[in-house]
């Protein structure tokens, strides 16, 4: 029958569903928690140590307090739009994890379930679809705040990431060009069986780690919340959760592109110096998962260490080495891997 | 042209050379000096576990002392009042009945002694000018409370603890100050 509905594939997908947007959210809540801690140690601080032992529930405290705090929609703004721009935001961010592979299949109640939500052939495709997507977010925020502080944070994002997701896609394509399939899964499994991508592109990595920079707002490119500039940017008219949903959208992108970089790059949940086929199923697939956040782990810590070294570039800059340098280079490493592809298949 | 001072230094205009201008070498460089301070100590403390030591002048909160068999050290001289740049001191004088002279050393003593903390600015213009060595500022610091009334402070929350009926209590407010010589 073609319509017969696996009840069972629909309960263990939903779960899967309910289970890695849970956890994106809580290692989300727990990035801020680590941001803070990060830039303590970084600037020999002792950040927040108060709620809870060691500070562990101080995610829950900002949490609590966002969720007390006014709720304020301006009065010249446009209601609809304005609630729609927070919730888009977090919507995109949430989404990207629909096609990442969490990890290897696991045996359970006799059956065997892949750690991933939806394998489609087109993934990373979806990613780069529904990362675009997360500009709406804050573009319709900005402009139903009605407010030119926030207007100007949201175009600067509209341009930033439009940019920099020219660069990031050439450069993907040169990857592509060297895994030969679209789908995550895949990749991953290529780069258990042989070496892991960044081996074969380094500068297209440095390239993508550069734009994933820029597409998550994050200093040196966090021009649409530039403080100091544009008071708090995009999101200068939000408050109560709305705010935090912002906020929070940016830790989850943080987290998600670190998934998709170490899954692209470092072998996704690929443990290193391990033959995954000497251990059972069971195993294998957990610990691939904790190799997975391990990796996810150094990137996010990455993604802290470069804010609280780097100052931010002034906006001409940022266009310059988006269009004048990212580009060209993005082109070049296109052009020498498809020139080296050829060479050795010839 | 001389120059006026000899910290002068000259501004380089160079072009920069490739090596500057891919930048990354510098950003790894500066990642690497903020990665080294992860190592460093930190001089934060986590304050109310654990207290820096005060110098032995430190000026806190006002204390009322008593001598060593707990009689009140205070004659309501209004010295101390009369010192206070910010008149935060008010007192009223009382004389001392017959069976009391376990309670006041003296025959006349402060039946009501107040000093409002919001005004006090801390000097220790009262402790000296006390002639008793009755009032003496201690270590104690940063009071807190929700109302404004609850800072001025009566004698009951001024007096050092009884030596006698609570010696260690006393011992603790005492501190380790150097105790002024008393005038008789």
């Amino acid at each position: 029958m073609l319509l017969a509905v696996d009840l069972a594939l629909i309960i263990e997908k939903l779960v899967l569903i309910i289970v890695v947007v849970m956890a994106s959210l809580v290692i989300a809540m727990y990035t801020t928690f680590a941001e803070r801690k990060v830039a303590a140690v970084l600037q020999d601080r002792r950040g927040p140590n108060r709620a809870g032992p060691f500070g562990l529930l101080q995610p829950l405290a900002d949490g609590l307090k966002l969720f007390f705090k006014e709720e304020i929609i301006p009065n010249f703004s446009s209601k609809f739009l304005f609630v729609l721009g927070p919730g888009l935001a977090m919507l995109t961010a949430m989404m990207t994890s629909a096609v990442i592979p969490w990890g290897d299949k696991v045996e359970l109640f006799g059956r065997n379930i892949s750690l991933q939500i939806a394998d489609i052939n087109i993934g990373i495709l979806y990613v780069f679809g529904v990362v675009s997507m997360g500009v709406y977010g804050i573009m319709i925020g900005s402009w139903a705040s009605n407010n030119k502080y926030s207007l100007l944070g949201g175009l600067r994002a509209a341009s930033q990431i439009i940019s920099y997701e020219l660069a990031m896609g050439i450069s993907l394509i040169a990857l592509l060009m060297v895994t030969g399939t679209l789908s995550l899964k895949e990749m991953v499994v290529q780069q258990q069986s042989g070496y892991w991508n960044i081996v074969y592109q380094p500068l297209g990595f440095l390239i993508f780690l550069i734009c994933s920079f820029a597409e998550c707002n994050r200093t040196p490119f966090d021009l649409p919340e530039a403080e100091s500039e544009l008071i708090g940017g995009y999101h200068t008219e939000y408050s109560s959760m709305k705010l935090g949903f912002y906020l929070f959208s940016e830790y989850i992108n943080m987290f998600i592109s670190s998934v998709i970089m170490a899954t692209l790059f470092f072998g996704g949940y690929d443990i290193p110096f391990v033959d995954e086929t000497t251990l059972t199923a069971n195993t294998a697939a957990i610990l691939g998962v904790l190799a997975l956040m391990a990796k996810v782990v150094c990137f996010i810590f990455l993604f802290m260490w470069v804010r609280w070294t780097i100052p931010r570039f002034r906006y001409d800059q940022l266009m310059y080495l988006g269009w004048r340098i990212m580009i060209p280079l993005a082109l070049f490493n296109m052009l020498v891997t498809g020139g080296v592809i050829l060479y050795f298949n010839k | 042209m001389q120059a006026l001072t000899n910290r002068i230094s000259q501004v380089s205009r160079k072009p920069m050379s490739l090596w500057e201008r891919l930048y990354l070498p510098a950003i790894f460089k500066g990642m690497m000096i903020t990665f080294s301070h992860i190592f460093k100590k930190k001089p934060t403390i986590n304050y109310p576990e654990k207290k820096r030591p005060f110098s032995p002048v430190f000026r806190g909160l006002q204390i009322l002392n008593r001598d060593e068999e707990g009689r009140e050290n205070c004659t309501a001289c209004g010295l101390c009042a009369v010192a206070c740049p910010a008149e935060a001191i008010t007192m009223e004088a009382a004389e001392r009945q017959p069976g009391e002279e376990h309670l006041y050393r003296e025959e006349k003593y402060a039946a009501k002694y107040e000093i409002n903390m919001l005004r006090c600015i801390f000097c220790g213009l009262c402790e000296e000018a006390c002639p008793k060595d009755a009032i003496y500022l201690s270590e104690t610091f940063t009071p807190a409370d929700y109302q404004r009334k609850q800072f001025i402070y009566n004698k009951s929350e001024l007096l050092i603890p009884h030596p006698k009926e609570n010696p260690e209590e006393y011992k603790k407010a005492l501190g380790n100050r150097p105790v002024k010589a008393e005038v008789k």
